[in-house]
């Protein structure tokens, strides 16, 4: 398992098969969807920006968004042969990086990006089985498709397995 | 304005001449407060892919301290001032005389004084934006993170990423020759910001 990971970049999503795994660097207030179904060992992440698609107007890319970035990872899961019973979904991130004094909702997009990801999920009834999401502190996050661990590693708070 | 991918050369040279004078005008307060001479680099105004942005802060996981402030009224945009977190350390001696720990051990007085030092480089920036532009510019006093350079960007971004996929980044470097200290100052104009600017420059 010396293959180079595939990576996430912001509002971007990848998917893969085993034994490949999928990385991506500094998650702060943006979350980390993986979705991988035990079966195949095919596995899928999604770098999530935002909440809702309805917020932007011009934007094309699915990615971006909790509901439409979530729904397209599953799609392309299910495309190359994933079975949509079987998946099950692991997240990370959600933190505030920054915090100002009386911040508002919108400083608080952290914690609406990570409601609006277990919403989608709830919808598409794919069960989060681990989470590490909140806190003030970012996260780089690898996804291995061969047992479906998550890594997330960060710079003050060590290391930890999902 | 769609999209910032819309932008001429000319409307983007524009740009790089104001953020010329604002930091200009911020290297000269930054050098009166450390004694020091404070060179700058020539200004860049890049309209990049989020995912290509953490790029030019030297890589998405490099740590870095990020003061971060928003500017409000007519005018919203964000100021982001970045410093690698290896450099912090030089910077605060240049302050402060001799320091021993890493920003993450930073106790509340070190900290509130890299926002300081972010709240007047923001200001003295701002004040020659505003008397150039004849705009008028609220800034909020800025806050501090010391983190992964994508995550620290990437909560900046949002801000933008709700109206577009690309981000106007207006780029000066400040560096300080003898510590070899660099710091990465930001202006992110939201679309109606740029709009108002670049008719106030004349080039829309």
């Amino acid at each position: 398992m010396s293959q180079n990971p595939i990576k996430v970049g912001i509002a971007d999503m990848k998917t893969a098969l085993s034994p490949y795994s999928i990385v991506t660097t500094g998650l702060g207030s943006c979350v980390g969807v993986c979705i991988w179904d035990a079966g195949t060992r095919i596995g899928g992440m999604v770098h999530v920006m935002l909440p809702e698609s309805s917020l932007g107007t011009t934007s094309m890319n699915k990615a971006k968004y909790a509901d439409t970035g979530i729904n397209l990872l599953v799609e392309e899961i299910l495309k190359i042969g994933g079975v949509k019973v079987r998946l099950t979904a692991k997240i990370a991130g959600g933190a505030q990086m920054f915090s100002f004094p009386g911040s508002n909702s919108v400083m608080r997009i952290g914690e609406r990006n990570v409601e609006a990801v277990k919403l989608t999920l709830e919808q598409l009834r794919i069960k989060i089985i681990a989470e590490d999401t909140g806190g003030n502190f970012g996260r780089t996050i690898e996804f291995f498709t061969a047992n479906g661990l998550l890594h997330v590693k960060t710079i003050s708070r060590g290391e930890k397995v999902l | 304005m769609k999209d910032y991918s819309e932008l001429t050369a000319l409307q983007l040279d524009a740009l790089k001449e104001i953020s010329n004078i604002g930091a200009g005008n911020a290297a000269t307060s930054l050098s009166q407060m450390v004694g020091r001479k404070i060179d700058m680099s020539v200004p860049k105004a890049n309209i990049a892919p989020f995912n290509e942005i953490t790029e030019i802060v030297g890589g998405a996981d490099l740590e870095v301290a990020g003061g971060y402030l928003r500017v409000n009224g007519s005018m919203p945009m964000g100021i982001l001032f970045l410093m690698p977190n290896e450099q912090v350390l030089n910077f605060m001696d240049l302050l402060f005389g001799n320091l021993t720990e890493g920003c993450l051990a930073w106790n509340e007085m070190q900290q509130s004084a890299y926002k300081e030092i972010v709240n007047i480089l923001a200001g003295s920036y701002l004040n020659a934006l505003s008397a150039f532009t004849n705009m008028k510019y609220e800034p909020s006093v800025p806050a501090l993170a010391v983190d992964m350079a994508a995550a620290i960007l990437g909560e900046v971004l949002q801000q933008i990423g709700e109206i577009s996929d690309y981000a106007l980044v207006i780029e000066n470097i400040f560096i300080e020759k003898e510590k070899q200290i660099k710091g990465h100052f930001f202006l992110l104009p939201e679309p109606k910001t740029l709009e108002s600017l670049l008719r106030s420059l004349g080039v829309l």
